[in-house]
């Protein structure tokens, strides 16, 4: 197991020095860092020195190696746009946008598994096939199509919950958390559900799809002709086996809905690190962009190994293949 | 085969035309038996045909700023302006027809998501015929950049590219190049998926004796590419292309919505739904309602057809 950790931490390692060497070719080549940092009424001579303390005239590779540096040191300059260091904007923001990915993704694994195996035990019912339509129809909308229509049935017409902002906050050191406040919460759940949609129907399909596999599968037989209870076939041994692959999904997803968080947080006006990016892509903040870029890649390279991890508590197989060295 | 009732008339008549060859095919007869297909395809070909049409059947031109009048702003569908003139689905703010811009809107929409799902097929077929039959060096490399690029979500690498690109246009450009800024943005989010497609057909396909025979009579591997084993890859690439023109009709409202699409003076269907919403609050609920709704029916109608192709070609996903 050691040696399998090991040989996916070298490979996240890799990509993270690819994905480094995009966001430092972006940072240096899109646009002109010089004249975004100096005004319009700067000298040729202001320029060059500015570029001397920079260090835009060294050699490319030692660039690229001070680029990385200062990455492992949280360091990615300062926002053309805001006159803040980039490492500071993103860090004020992250707590919005974790509460709000963490959120979704509770609502999407909580209601995923508990509808998949409803549908699964109960594959003719009407039930099932009101929940499959919907599901059919909510993934093929847009995202921001869903979060308005939200936003005009709760906010506009029944004026039950806040369409915009994150209510108040509530200061943890330097996290700043809405979850302690009630207009904090309120605020939550419609970008909360509009982010979980998608990943709700996907996980609710997963499990559906892995339960009928099981279920039909020998040892479901014999626990039945054993007069095992139902709920203890179902759960403890059906459920049981469909985990491996939703684990893998759920948290694969996990991923893109930080992504995917920039489209909700747009709608909402989520004060989180998506929204920033977007209006980052807006006026070509190179900073935030190489940062986040370099951001969402830890986040996903970081996903990734945690969810190998996960497979070995979970499945013992794998932890018995792992031993007589595959 | 031949008891199949839909072959029937194909084996009788000896002078069947293309045509009837056509309308006697596999393909035909699960159209024929699909209504929600035959449903799908109308509402598709009616948007195309009004989109594509938009300049000589809308009722307004709305981005000539000479017919415009302020009076007019704010008429509820179905009703006649102050100044006496009718909208059927309403007009906006500024006193445009919203079926007028909706029209224009989808020209936009549309040719933005085919431009860009033919760029985006182009270059991953291209890829994928040369990593799948060349192997090695480029197979690994061509493959491996896929595989990267499709773990992360297709609207992140279009926000990238596009940013990336704005700071590559001088300003004084970036009005006229957004259309093919977004274009290439979303072209080169989604090759990936064509690549990994095309790769594996050309990789069985490669072993066959027709290539074989091509490869002894010393033909030019490009040409054996082009003319042989493209046909045979062909079907699978229809698919994805299709579903992929929905996904990438999504992204470009997606991104326009976001406000980093096409500039505001050529209006998109997801501008159109950015600048709706801030009219929901004051209960102008058109100007937001009917571009969603054709954005989702267009969406929607073409990803059906993506789906009854995938089954109709390929009877054994069913």
């Amino acid at each position: 197991m050691l040696t399998f950790i090991l040989r996916r931490l070298l490979q996240s390692i890799v990509v993270m020095l690819v994905v480094a060497f995009v966001a430092f070719l972006i940072f240096r080549f899109v646009g002109d860092p010089v004249s975004s940092m100096l005004g319009q009424d700067s000298t040729m001579a202001d320029h060059e020195q500015l570029r001397e303390r920079l260090g835009l005239n060294d050699p490319f590779y030692l660039q690229f190696f001070r680029f990385v540096a200062n990455a492992l040191q949280g360091e990615f300059g300062i926002s053309y746009r805001l006159q803040q260091p980039v490492t500071q904007l993103i860090l004020e923001r992250l707590p919005a946008t974790i509460e709000l990915a963490f959120a979704s993704a509770t609502i999407a694994l909580v209601f995923g598994i508990v509808l998949g195996i409803y549908t699964a035990l109960r594959p003719r019912s009407l039930e099932t096939a009101v929940v499959m339509t919907v599901s059919l129809v909510g993934v093929s909308l847009p995202t921001f199509l869903i979060g308005i229509g939200l936003i005009y049935v709760f906010a506009v017409e029944l004026k039950m919950l806040p369409s915009f902002g994150r209510g108040e906050v509530v200061n943890l050191g330097w996290w700043r958390t809405g979850l302690l406040t009630q207009s904090g919460l309120r605020s939550l759940i419609l970008p909360a559900i509009t982010l979980s949609l998608f990943q709700l129907t996907l996980i609710m399909r997963l499990v559906r799809a892995e339960m009928l596999e099981v279920l039909r599968t020998d040892y479901i037989r014999f626990a039945r002709a054993r007069g095992l209870s139902k709920r203890a076939i179902n759960f403890g041994h059906a459920l049981r086996n469909t985990l491996v692959p939703v684990i893998t999904i759920a948290g694969l997803q996990l991923g893109s809905v930080i992504a995917f968080a920039i489209i909700t947080e747009t709608v909402f006006q989520w004060p989180g690190v998506g929204s920033l990016f977007v209006n980052s892509v807006q006026v070509v903040d190179v900073p935030v962009m190489a940062a986040y870029l370099v951001f969402v890649a830890l986040v996903f390279v970081v996903i990734n190994l945690i969810v190998d991890i996960l497979y070995f508590l979970v499945d013992p197989r794998l932890r018995d293949g792992a031993k007589s060295g595959r | 085969m031949t008891d199949l009732p839909h072959n029937s008339e194909r084996t009788a008549p000896a002078k069947t035309s293309r045509l009837s060859a056509f309308l006697n095919s596999d393909l035909a007869w699960s159209y024929r038996h699909s209504p929600v297909t035959i449903i799908a395809s109308i509402v598709a070909a009616t948007l195309i045909l009004m989109a594509a049409a938009a300049p000589w059947i809308a009722p307004y031109n709305p981005f000539n700023p000479a017919t415009l009048n302020l009076m007019d702003g704010f008429t509820p569908p179905n009703s006649k302006s102050m100044s006496g003139n009718y909208f059927l689905l309403g007009s906006d703010s500024q006193g445009r027809d919203v079926l007028s811009t909706i029209m224009y809107g989808s020209r936009v929409s549309l040719f933005v998501g085919i431009s860009a799902t033919l760029l985006a097929m182009v270059m991953g077929v291209g890829l994928g015929l040369v990593a799948g039959y060349a192997g090695g060096l480029a197979d690994t490399i061509i493959m491996r950049v896929a595989d990267v690029q499709l773990s992360f979500p297709a609207i992140l690498i279009a926000l990238l590219v596009f940013g990336i690109a704005r700071g590559l246009i001088p300003p004084n450009q970036q009005e006229g190049a957004a259309v093919w800024v977004l274009i290439i943005a979303i072209g080169l989010a989604n090759w990936a998926q064509f690549a990994r497609t095309v790769r594996g057909a050309t990789m069985v396909e490669r072993q066959k004796d027709y290539v074989a025979a091509a490869r002894i009579l010393g033909v030019n591997p490009f040409l054996i590419l082009l003319r042989h084993v493209l046909p045979n890859v062909m079907g699978p690439v229809l698919v994805i292309g299709t579903i992929g023109l929905a996904l990438a009709i999504i992204e470009e409202a997606t991104l326009s919505y976001l406000g980093v699409g096409v500039p505001p003076t050529q209006p998109s269907l997801g501008t159109l739904i950015r600048i709706g919403q801030q009219f929901l609050f004051s209960g102008e609920w058109w100007i937001l309602f009917f571009p969603a709704i054709t954005l989702v029916a267009l969406a929607l109608s073409v990803n059906l057809l993506g789906d009854w192709l995938r089954d109709a070609l390929n009877p054994r996903l069913r």
